[in-house]
């Protein structure tokens, strides 16, 4: 089996595949539903736009569930830290959560107009605000959060949810609600048909487009205006783990020591930047297909780069930088790092298996017609 | 510290969404089962009101499921916003079987229950059942993960104190996934909740009875729920999960607070129908006891002894002496006089750890509690007694209550005469409620009675919550329960809405108000979908 240094990189990565697989998937049942009040006109345009994401949403917001699992098992000390301390930011993402499930299931129930319109805004909220708040907290990453953790490894977080609210945070918020709306705006291309299709390729442009600037100048803020942090010494990679014993420095200009010390690294700013402008040229050609591929890959893009920059920190803290933490100092004991390594090592192919094969089952472009012939069966 | 009112608090919050969650959780164990039921008789007879029935069943277990999902979402993260320190302290061991819930049942649940319900046209018959047994393996296996996580806060194997790291850390791996207390809370739990689906389909199948609507769909329904209940009940009362109760000192504190047995008795013990526990007193007034019932339904056995109340307090009391020693050592420890003497020695005493913490409560040093606060912190260990005593008792009539009714019922279905007993339709109807306060009061029993830890004999609860201040989780709470009360209220109404409309509200024309079309006008019409 893997030494303990080999294994608390590995579930570095893990992490990241995790978040990019949520961000791939549901990224788009966000996106859509962000959208659909805006592309949808008509009743059943929006039963159709809903119903592209029906059989899948619930499937693909496990991803979303395990990665908090994971979290917990594999970086318990994050999973503590980050969600007491972003208490209020964590509740409002539940919250607009909340409305999803509800709002899949019991809007169409009814046919009062009031009813469905109310649910087609929750479904909105449910998918534009944490598209939104993920983007901030990955911003606030950047700035570190005001929390520091005592003898006993208890963390006290000494800021506010409005602290969140830093220019840089919401412009990382927006860089988040336009990939994901774009990613959202591909799908509803790919599965839609009529006016449905033709307003999905506008938004589709639009959020690519906003993607592309916030993506470029999110990049040119962090250079220039903001401190990163360095790991000076003091942590043993393969030994017990102990946050408070490492030394870092507030050296790091803009986070970019990684990219200047690996350049292969430049390939996810490329790649998200790529990424962004194959989504607007699928939009631009009327290509959904192309769209998605664009989108999906400046979500790979996007999220690598933020992972790579902060490496190996994962939870920097702005008032005590040594309380930080990092992948080497905030991971769970050698023997479930390993344990956890096999259960995923065995179940995730075997989901990528079932969802595509769900995903093939249900595939084809729904229409007003679709809805039509089958009223009460579908959302 | 963290203060006292955070921590009432975050444990409130955490009692009303678990419980909340737990409204919808064993409907969804329970209908998943029935439905894969009625869809397997489908698809070998091929007729088509079993495939009815798994429509309009499986339209309310959509309203159902919805909820639970919801509801669910804020168990997965709960830990983390108010019970921060307990995710540090035990998430290495704790967080495994909730990352595993997620990639082996909950992917499995959540994939196929989308084409669960919109499916039909595109799979084969065969590939429909398929996916309908997934979805209901997947619950329950979600059930079995989560109750190994519960199981090991009840009693938790496989795990060692490392002073290094501050936390606890897995050391056998096994011991958590066959942890016996899980074990029997796996099998009652799941138990409980086909008993839940089944007197849903029977109390709903009993109302179109009592109406004399859609016979042909509701006798069938009624007759799958009777039997699948009756075994159901019988798995529940004979797996009830006192049986772990003789494992690990927390489950046997759990049992004396169950039966207010202050004082050991002799094997084989009395089990107290009724009295009322005075806890100040230690004694059970106007106690009305039946001799050798309770030691044999807790240990299984004729010459096991039941320990007292007042015998466990003087045995944790000796434990949080040792535990006072255990935390000077730690903090010897952690200072950096890492000397192997010392080592040694706080090995000795280390599983006592958890005992001395419970002092920090009234002394943050722990090493300079006073006699009298060392007495009152083993008193604390011993949850409110009549609140376990009668929460138990309510728990076991609804179990023997449902009992009479599927007997009663599966005899009716075996005989083909329910539809003429309007009594017994009519005890099905108003027993709609049973299964629900029995695993409201269950889970009270079980998880009152690990107080005041929040893992047993490890970490007590006020040391477990987040640093967060009163007003953050006053805030929560206001929000969490006025957001719930609205959605119940909203599913509650879909719930009976359709329930009343029955297969009726599937549009195949083939069921009452579709063929009576003046009533269809009046009820099934255009606001109906």
């Amino acid at each position: 089996m893997f030494d303990y240094e080999t294994l608390k990189l590995i579930w570095w990565v893990l992490i990241g595949v995790l978040l990019i697989g949520f961000a791939l998937t549901d990224g788009f049942d966000m996106g859509a539903m962000a959208l659909m009040p805006f592309v949808g006109k008509t009743d059943n345009e929006r039963r159709v736009a809903i119903n592209t994401i029906a059989p899948h949403w619930d499937g693909n917001q496990v991803w979303f569930i395990t990665a908090g699992g994971a979290l917990f098992a594999a970086w318990p000390m994050v999973y503590a830290v980050a969600f007491s301390g972003l208490y209020w930011a964590m509740l409002a993402v539940l919250f607009a959560l909340f409305c999803r499930p509800v709002g899949f299931d019991y809007r169409s129930k009814l046919e009062n107009q009031q009813w469905r319109s109310a649910w087609d805004w929750a479904l909105f909220v449910g998918g534009a605000a944490p598209a939104l708040l993920f983007g901030v907290a990955f911003g606030n990453l950047f700035l570190g959060l005001p929390f520091r953790l005592d003898e006993l490894l208890r963390s006290t977080y000494e800021g506010s949810f409005f602290g969140l609210l830093h220019p840089f945070a919401l412009l990382a918020g927006v860089v988040s609600l336009s990939m994901l709306s774009a990613h959202g705006g591909a799908w509803l291309m790919l599965r839609t048909d009529a006016a449905l299709h033709a307003r999905a390729r506008i938004a589709t442009r639009l959020c690519s487009l906003v993607y592309l600037a916030a993506f470029a100048a999110a990049g040119l803020w962090l250079a220039t205006g903001i401190t990163g942090m360095t790991l000076v010494g003091g942590i043993e990679l393969g030994g017990a783990i102990n946050p408070l014993a490492k030394q870092v420095s507030a050296t790091n200009a803009g986070w970019m020591g990684n990219y200047a010390t690996y350049p292969l690294m430049r390939i996810a700013p490329l790649l998200g930047l790529a990424g962004g402008l194959i989504a607007l040229l699928g939009a631009q050609l009327n290509r959904g297909a192309l769209a998605f591929i664009g989108s999906s890959l400046a979500i790979v893009g996007t999220i690598c780069t933020a992972g790579f920059a902060l490496f190996p920190f994962v939870f920097p803290s702005s008032i005590d930088p040594a309380s930080s933490l990092t992948l080497w100092d905030a991971a769970s004991s050698h023997k479930t790092l390993g344990i956890m390594l096999v259960v995923v090592g065995i179940f995730v192919p075997l989901i990528l298996a079932y969802t595509l094969w769900c995903y093939t089952r249900m595939w084809g472009r729904l229409t007003d017609q679709s809805i039509e012939a089958n009223p009460h069966g579908l959302y | 510290m963290i203060s006292e009112s955070v921590v009432d608090l975050s444990r409130l919050q955490f009692a009303i969404t678990a419980m909340y969650h737990f409204l919808f959780v064993p409907l969804t164990l329970g209908l998943a089962f029935l439905l894969a039921i009625m869809e397997s008789v489908y698809v070998m007879t091929g007729k088509q009101v079993y495939k009815d029935m798994v429509k309009f069943w499986g339209k309310l277990f959509g309203i159902n499921f919805a909820l639970g999902v919801t509801t669910g979402l804020t168990m997965e993260f709960q830990f983390g916003t108010n019970w921060a320190y307990y995710s540090h302290y035990v998430g290495d061991i704790f967080g495994a079987p909730l990352a595993i819930e997620g990639l082996m049942a909950f992917f499995l649940e959540s994939t196929f229950i989308g084409l669960f319900f919109f499916g039909w046209d595109r799979l084969s018959k065969v590939q429909h059942l398929a996916v309908t047994w997934l979805v209901a393996i997947g619950s329950n296996m979600s059930a079995l993960w989560i109750l190994i996580a519960n199981g090991w806060m009840q009693n938790p194997v496989g795990a060692e104190f490392n002073f290094e790291t501050m936390r606890m850390e897995l050391t056998d791996f096994g011991a958590l996934l066959f942890n016996p207390v899980a074990q029997v809370k796996f099998v009652h739990t799941v138990s409980a909740g086909y008993v839940t689906g089944a007197i849903f389909v029977l109390a709903i199948s009993s109302y179109y009875l009592l109406k004399k609507r859609d016979m042909a769909f509701a006798r069938r329904s009624f007759a799958i729920a009777a039997v699948f209940g009756l075994a159901s009940t019988i798995s529940v009362i004979l797996l009830g999960d006192e049986s772990g109760y003789e494992i690990g000192d927390v489950q046997k504190t759990k049992l004396a607070a169950i039966e207010a047995e202050w004082e050991t008795e002799p094997a084989p013990a009395a089990f107290t129908l009724f009295g009322l526990p005075n806890q100040q007193e230690q004694r059970t007034d106007y106690a009305v006891k039946i001799p050798y019932v309770m030691g044999i339904i807790a240990t299984r056995s004729l010459d096991k002894e039941v320990t007292g109340i007042k015998d466990l307090i003087a045995q944790h009391e000796v434990r949080i002496r040792n535990g006072m020693l255990a935390y000077g050592l730690l903090e010897q420890l952690r200072s950096g006089t890492k000397d192997a003497a010392t080592i040694a020695a706080f090995n000795v005493v280390k599983q006592d750890l958890g005992y001395g913490l419970l002092l920090k409560k009234y002394t943050p040093a722990v090493v300079d509690a006073s006699d009298e606060q060392i007495r009152q912190a083993s008193l604390d260990t011993i949850p409110h007694v009549a609140t376990m005593f009668w929460t138990f008792r309510a728990m076991v009539a609804s179990g023997f209550l449902m009992l009479l009714l599927f007997s009663l019922a599966a005899w009716a279905s075996i005989k083909r005469n329910a539809e003429n007993k309007p009594w017994l339709l009519r005890f099905a109807l108003y027993s709609l409620p049973l299964p629900w306060i029995a695993a409201q009061t269950g889970w009270i029993v079980a998880e009152h009675g690990r107080q005041p830890w929040s893992i047993a004999e490890v970490l007590p609860v006020h040391l477990s919550a987040s640093s967060l201040t009163p007003g953050d989780v006053w805030g929560s709470l206001a929000a969490l329960i006025t957001f719930y009360s609205v959605l119940l209220v909203i599913e509650m109404y879909l719930m009976i809405k359709f329930s009343r409309l029955g297969p009726s509200s599937l549009h195949t024309g083939r069921y009452h108000f579709e063929r009576d079309s003046a009533q269809a006008l009046t009820v099934s019409g255009a606001q109906h979908v």
